[in-house]
């Protein structure tokens, strides 16, 4: 006779898996990513490639003959981190500086750990940061190849233009008169690495994240709450030393970091509340960065430093239980 | 659409027997009619081998408070008092009975005649629901009339018929609504009587609108009974869940239904109640679905309780080529069949086939994180916590962190994107953790 299983209830699972939300996370991703070699050219998908291999071979190596353990590239999770990493650094970057990142990304931020689920810090953001610190000049040179669609146009992204005006002493309106900014600039195409040329792919990313539940939408919401309101304030009590808040949502990595950067899983916390003081953290972070520290740009960090408070917001953000205390 | 406040999950509700119309399975040869047919200490059997018994006779006598009787579902010779195995393998007392003909008590009304007069007063409907031993058909099995004898201090204030039948892929609660909706409404009405309750309702999912349509026709007739639409979302028939869509209220943490006023019965309950009260026949009879994609016959089957599982899935063709797993109750909350042979209870609701493509476990991976167990999870708890801590064997932390609230509705389990077997630790710890609860000194 036939033999049947017996094990414990439930006897049936969701459609949903590891796998199966990773890969949403990289479709959400490929509208950037498409925007970026529609304006790049092949240097972008040079780059793009360059990453995910990188970060691929590095958990598999890592994995298969350091650890000893179950390879897990099948996941889609190096994918993401390689796609992230790619996107975040400027197009001129040499490959082997991607290579260095992709290490750094995956085998200290993440192998090191105990693998997927385990890490502290979001791998990307730890090999972007490790970069931008080791490598400055490389690391914020904007120029643009010559075959791309701004043919000839380079210099410094906006929050980078503003900061160094600012510093030579110029007011806002003179900033913003002498390079021409615009909204509507801002919204599709303008200087900065490939994945921040574009916030309409961006936000078609998030939208699709939505859509199919991969993330809940607390984190996002919150930085941006928290971004509008507090670079509002500032812009309030001095327009023209500090930057108006739609001009602090549409530059530089705001977006990419708000959507595909704070809501990592396994980074930010797993509970509504947590996710809103996250998200709060991360906006006030960015600004002070942003409007009076060194550099022009601040989500990476303020992601990071948040990353670090996440046990201790999972461990003290409870959801709401059903029904009072026991009597 | 009402529904629960927190979690939930929404598996695919695969009615596919939704159709087949209630059947009566024929009489076995020999009844196996075990003694723990009720949640609490299983029946004292008073009769012998060799004595003559009718369909509807009592067989065992409730032994204790939470314990119930037992009647004979045959009429023939008692064979013996033998030690069976259940459906997951354990040993069991049972009368077995060599069944001759089909003859039934003389008192038990066996006409198709409604009879809607209630005529019993509070306590005699009790006692009588009592002797005939009615149980609780959503699955506990609790006997029937102990809930509807709130402890001294407590008051019932309304009384809610659980019609959601939120598992996926049972049917019986839906056959029993749009086939015998009348003798549901007369049931309810006869435990808002014993409870002396002036508020019923009637709790039924969306997925079921013919039941909806026809329980609001006929609950016309009895306007202290309300027919409420839920929302398809499991685990919306868990009592505390249910009582919280249907009136808003939420069970206290470690406290009963009775604590904010409501009774919960189901609605095979209600029917029991009814050919109890008003047929004088003793709960000897079930309705089961059997189903699954790769069954090739999907059926609702009146059965005598007592009829052995295998004589079921015979008459659908056998256990089917592609099934992997047989299970008692709903893939959510069901258990294992490991013994095809079992006989049935009065609470069986179905044999549910899955194909290993359905019902295999996937190999677990690392927790990634996230939260979508929190999400998930109806009663508000952190079961990838409870998880982890029961792993570290931390029973402090995780009698702080409620793990004494789980409902094992399997909801965590059922969403977890890494397969981690969440609800096989929460619910041995929980075990453990309420052991030691147990043995403290109660507080003064």
């Amino acid at each position: 006779m036939k033999k049947l299983l017996v094990s414990p209830s439930p006897h049936i699972h969701g459609k949903e898996n590891t796998k199966s939300l990773m890969r949403d996370v990289v479709i959400a991703l490929l509208p950037t990513v498409a925007v970026s070699i529609y304006c790049f050219g092949l240097s972008a998908l040079k780059l793009a490639l360059v990453g995910v291999l990188a970060c691929v071979a590095i958990e598999y190596v890592i994995a298969k003959f350091v650890l000893k353990t179950k390879v897990t590239i099948c996941d889609y999770s190096a994918v993401i981190t390689g796609l992230l990493l790619a996107l975040n650094v400027p197009i001129n970057t040499p490959w082997w500086v991607l290579v260095i990142g992709s290490i750094v990304a995956i085998g200290v931020a993440k192998m090191t750990f105990g693998g997927l689920g385990q890490n502290l810090f979001n791998p990307a953001l730890v090999g972007r940061v490790f970069l931008l610190i080791s490598f400055p000049v490389i690391m914020t040179d904007w120029s643009v190849p010559a075959e791309t669609l701004f043919d000839g146009v380079s210099g410094a992204t906006p929050l980078g233009i503003v900061k160094e005006g600012l510093a030579q002493g110029l007011t806002l309106s003179q900033i913003y008169e002498a390079n021409n900014f615009s909204y509507a600039q801002m919204l599709f195409t303008r200087i900065g690495s490939a994945g921040e040329i574009s916030a309409i792919a961006l936000l078609l990313g998030f939208v699709y994240l939505l859509v199919r539940r991969v993330i809940r939408p607390h984190i996002t919401l919150s930085i941006w709450a928290t971004v509008f309101v507090f670079s509002g304030i500032l812009w309030l009590c001095n327009p023209e030393q500090f930057t108006d808040p739609i001009f602090n949502l549409l530059t530089g990595g705001m977006l990419l970091g708000s959507i595909f950067m704070a809501t990592d899983y396994v980074t930010s916390p797993m509970e509504p509340k947590g996710m809103v003081i996250f998200g709060v953290g991360i906006g006030i972070i960015t600004i002070l960065i942003r409007e009076f520290g060194a550099y022009p740009e601040g989500i990476s960090f303020a992601i990071l430093i948040m990353n670090a408070t996440v046990p201790l917001i999972n461990m003290f953000c409870k959801p709401k239980r059903f029904g009072k205390e026991a009597k | 659409m009402k529904t629960f406040s927190i979690g939930g999950v929404h598996p695919h509700d695969s009615k596919i027997s939704a159709n087949a119309a209630i059947e009566s399975f024929p009489i076995p040869e020999v009844a196996y009619i075990s003694m723990g047919q009720h949640l609490g200490a299983p029946a004292e059997p008073v009769v012998a081998p060799g004595d003559k018994v009718k369909v509807g006779q009592l067989i065992a006598n409730a032994n204790g408070f939470i314990s119930a009787p037992v009647h004979s579902s045959v009429s023939g010779t008692v064979k013996g008092i033998e030690i069976i195995k259940d459906l997951a393998g354990n040993p069991c007392k049972a009368v077995v009975i060599t069944v001759e003909g089909d003859e039934w008590v003389e008192t038990i009304d066996r006409s198709e005649e409604i009879v809607r007069d209630i005529k019993l007063d509070s306590k005699a409907i009790i006692d009588r629901i009592k002797e005939c031993g009615v149980v609780g058909l959503g699955g506990a099995t609790f006997p029937t009339n102990v809930k509807l004898s709130p402890p001294p201090g407590k008051k019932a204030e309304f009384l809610i018929i659980n019609g959601a039948e939120c598992e996926p892929y049972l049917t019986s609660d839906y056959r029993v609504l749009i086939e015998m909706p009348e003798q549901v409404l007369i049931g309810a009405a006869i435990m808002m009587k014993a409870l002396n309750v002036t508020q019923g309702f009637v709790g039924i999912e969306e997925n079921k609108p013919e039941a909806i349509r026809i329980m609001t026709e006929k609950a016309k007739a009895y306007p202290q009974i309300k027919i409420v639409s839920l929302k398809k979302k499991y685990p919306q028939g868990g009592e505390k869940q249910l009582i919280d869509a249907v009136v808003g209220r939420k069970v206290p943490s470690m406290g009963l239904p009775i604590d904010t006023g409501a009774v919960v019965q189901n609605v095979g309950t209600a029917l029991a109640v009814y050919e109890a009260v008003q047929k004088n026949k003793p709960l000897f009879e079930g309705i089961m679905t059997i189903t699954g994609e790769c069954c090739p016959q999907q059926k609702n089957y009146k059965h005598r309780v007592g009829t052995p599982l295998s004589k079921m899935i015979e008459a659908v063709g056998g256990v089917p080529e592609a099934a992997a797993k047989a299970i008692s109750g709903g893939p959510m909350m069901g258990k294992a069949i490991a013994n095809l042979d079992a006989p049935t209870l009065k609470g069986s609701s179905s044999v549910l086939f899955l194909t290993e493509e359905q019902t295999k476990r996937k190999e677990e991976s690392n927790c990634i994180r996230c939260g979508k167990c929190i999400e998930a999870c109806p009663m508000g708890l952190e079961p990838y916590l409870l998880n982890k801590l029961a792993k570290a064997g931390r029973m402090d932390d995780l009698e702080e962190n409620k793990i004494y609230d789980c409902i094992e509705c399997g909801c965590c389990l059922f969403t977890c994107p890494a397969y981690v077997p969440l609800l096989d630790t929460i619910r041995l710890a929980k075990a453990n953790v309420m052991k030691i609860m147990r043995s403290r000194p109660p507080k003064k």
